[in-house]
């Protein structure tokens, strides 16, 4: 090989291998991420059974059961509509009733939500930001209740 | 003294002011004096820098809750590690510390430089200074640490309790050094694209200040995922969470840049790709620092959320990457470029290195800010968790790992690539061993999780085979090729030891993820429960005042083959009423290299308590590697090459040594 096929084979190699790479990772993006949700969207959006998502809102007052073992049930409601989730685990240390969560799972085929995270903020004063947001957006939530 | 620490860092900002201007106007004119000008500005900004932030320390120690900081993040009864610690616990305090560790790495260029030429000092330590402005402004307009309350409150609100840990004293400082270290990086690249030239003395410079802050960064990442793991109660020791990632992708730019910068070294080849690299780590420290204080992201570390912080650090960080990458635009090409070289050396796999670095950078950075950039152009919400990163940056990393070992035994100019895998046969051996002995002789082994054993195994015996090669060993008598051992480089240790670090790691991280075993369950006092081969007896729960908090401790105790103790694991729950927060404190018991993890639920109402117990192989070695990749860091550091103004004395020396020494 001369040194300008040399030269060329090593830069066309590096832009297959950025190419590899742009495509692997445009594709793990449409496949990968998780889109989040308020229970009132689940009417207008098409989540298929098993597709990953994030369900936030506050977890409604009187909703938690505590079930066998490590189980509990709670349901998350954006006060338009709430969802029923069931999750296995230990809940972080500030979930509460009437308290801003993010879960993230699939949908069972009865349509409960089966978590496998659930998130609470991290202190007592914030709440999760896409709860917070989506609940501006409704009307539901202000900010002076955040303090 | 709250005052005096105000004044003294307006009096910075004043300072890095005339730091920013006088010298680089000096530089441009060619005067001494105004050149000259630069490093005892610098000195005398870090002196009031670190006045300043003493005086806020003083006001955290003393619990004056006069100063608003101090009365939203302390509380008078916190043991006096967590009130001085949190002086930095809080977005104010935490960018005075980012600031501090700004001017002490100018003023450390400054007291250090003296050899450097004149005019590269000057405008580095003028880029330093605007660094620095940029940064002092910012505090001062959006994020004033002294600002006072009248009337004075009788008590503080308390620090996050999150925060009440002893990782706080070590995390962020040891984060600021790695980010805010590669801005000297930044201040010679910058200065070097001033100039219209890269001298000799600018890539003699270059790597050891890349070192520093790498080693560093290293740290404060390891440090940082341990503290996660054990204070967040979930057992994991990476979340690619935005905020991880933050630090994370200087990290791996960094790494390159490490790389890159030795080819710039021995070869003066990759140097205008070596500054571009060099500006685009500090780019992501910034990035990194608009990420986590800006409060676009939730987390931890999002302190307070304030709009106008937000576009201010926009600014910033617009400014600098887009001014120097402007600089670089313009100027790049006046720069002389360096040699070519033969793909086949140790030059090309160190430019393989760097294309597989900054891919898995560009990777990282697209999975934090695409969730970002959707949710600005359309009412979507996003997230991008592990399966992304899986997906994407492991399959960057496994071959690179694999590729790692060739590196250091390919000759510069022109390596040979079978006398390397010749000398790799035991390596490979050994590697296909442990991953033939992970499947066979561990239960339950995936391939996917032999291959990872045998990645690890590779990685360290490839360290290990360099260092016997360089020596020697099967060439030469055996006391031969140990006094060679003991002669060889520094360097040439460091490499080694960093990339062994890098197998301990991975294999750390195999086990856990592999091997682990995990038990969810509700538990009544007495009860036993098994968990990998080990029984683990619950004793009850028992309370237990703090210092500011009260706290359930339940024990566990582990019971040896015959059913007695053999050891006791204390796990907690504390609630602290000032924020009316709870906390979970892991128990964790250390059995070799790997724990037993146990963390805490809530109490049913008959007395059982929901647990959750890992059993973690392995797992302290992800650490331990970060550890040993920071000794290879700081053995490259310790060699006399890297010490400026060193290299005559050496060769002397090893003249005087009979010439042992093997480059």
């Amino acid at each position: 090989m001369t040194r300008k096929q040399k030269r060329l084979s090593v830069i066309v190699g590096g832009l297959v291998f950025l190419a590899a790479a742009t495509g692997l990772t445009f594709y793990a993006l449409g496949q990968k991420a998780s889109y989040f949700y308020m229970p009132a969207d689940l009417a207008t959006a098409t989540v298929q059974p098993g597709q990953r998502i994030r369900l936030g809102g506050l977890v409604e007052k009187g909703s938690i059961v505590r079930g066998q073992g490590a189980t509990v049930a709670f349901a998350v409601t954006d006060h338009e509509k709430s969802v029923k989730v069931t999750y296995t685990g230990i809940l972080p240390d500030l979930f509460r009733e009437e308290q801003g969560v993010i879960t993230e799972g699939t949908f069972g085929p009865d349509g409960t939500f089966v978590a496998d995270s659930v998130l609470a903020k991290h202190d007592e004063r914030y709440m999760p930001k896409e709860v917070a947001d989506g609940l501006k957006a409704k009307g539901v939530w202000v900010e002076s209740e955040s303090q | 003294m709250v005052e005096i620490g105000h004044f003294a860092l307006v009096l910075a900002l004043a300072l890095a002011l005339v730091q920013m201007i006088v010298p680089l106007v000096g530089a441009r004119v060619g005067s001494q004096p105004m050149m000259a000008v630069a490093g005892p500005v610098t000195v005398t900004g870090f002196a009031l820098t670190a006045l300043s932030f003493t005086a806020l320390a003083i006001a955290y120690a003393r619990s004056d809750f006069s100063v608003a900081n101090v009365w939203e993040n302390s509380h008078s009864l916190q043991p006096l590690i967590y009130k001085i610690t949190g002086t930095w616990g809080n977005h104010e305090g935490s960018m005075l510390l980012w600031v501090l560790i700004l001017t002490f790495f100018g003023a450390l260029v400054a007291v250090f430089g003296t050899n450097l030429p004149a005019t590269l000092k000057a405008n580095v330590l003028a880029v330093q200074g605007a660094i620095g402005t940029a940064f002092f402004l910012f505090i001062l307009v959006t994020s004033n640490p002294f600002a006072r309350l009248s009337p004075a409150p009788v008590e503080g609100r308390d620090l996050n309790p999150i925060l009440q840990d002893f990782g706080l004293a070590v995390h962020p400082p040891l984060l600021y050094l790695g980010y805010v270290g590669f801005s000297v990086c930044f201040s010679f690249s910058v200065a070097a694209l001033i100039e219209g030239r890269i001298d000799a003395a600018w890539a003699r410079w270059v790597r050891p200040w890349t070192l520093v802050a790498w080693i560093f960064l290293t740290g404060g990442i390891a440090v940082g995922s341990y503290w996660a793991y054990y204070e967040l109660g979930w057992g994991g020791f990476w979340f690619w969470d935005p905020v991880e990632n933050a630090s994370f992708m200087p990290w791996l730019a960094g790494t390159a840049l490490l790389h890159s910068a030795i080819v710039m070294e021995k070869r003066s080849a990759l140097k205008i790709w070596t500054l571009l690299l060099a500006i685009l780590t500090f780019s992501l420290s910034l990035l990194g620092t608009f990420l986590v204080r800006s409060g676009v992201l939730t987390s931890v570390h999002a302190f307070a959320t304030d709009p106008t912080r937000g576009v201010f650090i926009l600014a910033i960080l617009m400014l600098f990457i887009g001014g120097s990458l402007a600089l670089f635009a313009l100027r790049a090409s006046t720069l002389a470029a360096g040699g070519l070289f033969q793909p086949i050396s140790r030059e090309g796999a160190l430019v393989l290195n760097n294309l597989f670095l900054t891919t898995a950078t560009a990777t990282v950075l697209i999975g934090t800010v695409y969730p970002l950039a959707v949710e600005a152009l359309s009412a979507d919400k996003i997230s991008v968790g592990a399966p992304f990163f899986n997906m994407t940056f492991t399959p960057l990393m496994v071959p690179l790992l694999l590729l790692v070992p060739f590196g250091p035994l390919l000759a510069w100019k022109r390596g040979d690539v079978l006398a390397a895998a010749q000398r790799l046969m035991v390596a490979f051996a050994a590697a296909l061993l442990a991953a033939l002995v992970t499947l066979i002789f561990i239960d339950g082994a995936s391939v996917l999780a032999a291959l990872g054993d045998g990645l690890a195994f590779w990685l360290i015996c490839g360290a290990l085979t360099d260092l016997a090669v360089k020596a020697g060993v099967g060439n030469v008598a055996l006391n031969v090729s140990a006094r060679r051992l003991v002669g060889l480089p520094r360097s040439i240790f460091g490499t080694a030891i960093a990339h062994l670090g890098l197998g301990l790691t991975l294999l750390g991280m195999v086990g856990t993820l592999c091997f682990g075993a995990e038990r969810i369950l509700s538990m009544h006092a007495g009860e036993t429960v098994e968990i990998a081969g080990r029984a683990l007896r619950f004793d009850g729960l028992y309370p237990a005042p703090g210092p500011n908090y009260t706290e359930q401790n339940g024990r566990f105790v582990l019971l040896n083959a015959a059913g007695a103790a053999s050891g006791e694991v204390t796990s907690s729950k504390r609630f602290y009423p000032v924020r009316q927060m709870t906390t979970t404190e892991a128990g964790i018991r250390t059995l070799g290299f790997s724990q037993l993890y146990i963390s805490l639920g809530d109490e049913g109402a008959d007395g059982s308590v929901v647990v959750r117990i890992w059993w973690k192989p392995l797992v302290t070695l992800i650490w331990g590697g970060g550890l040993v990749m920071m000794v290879g860091g700081a053995m490259s550091l310790a060699d006399r090459r890297l010490r400026v103004g060193a290299p005559a004395r050496r060769r002397n020396k090893t003249v005087a040594a009979g010439g042992a020494g093997v480059s």
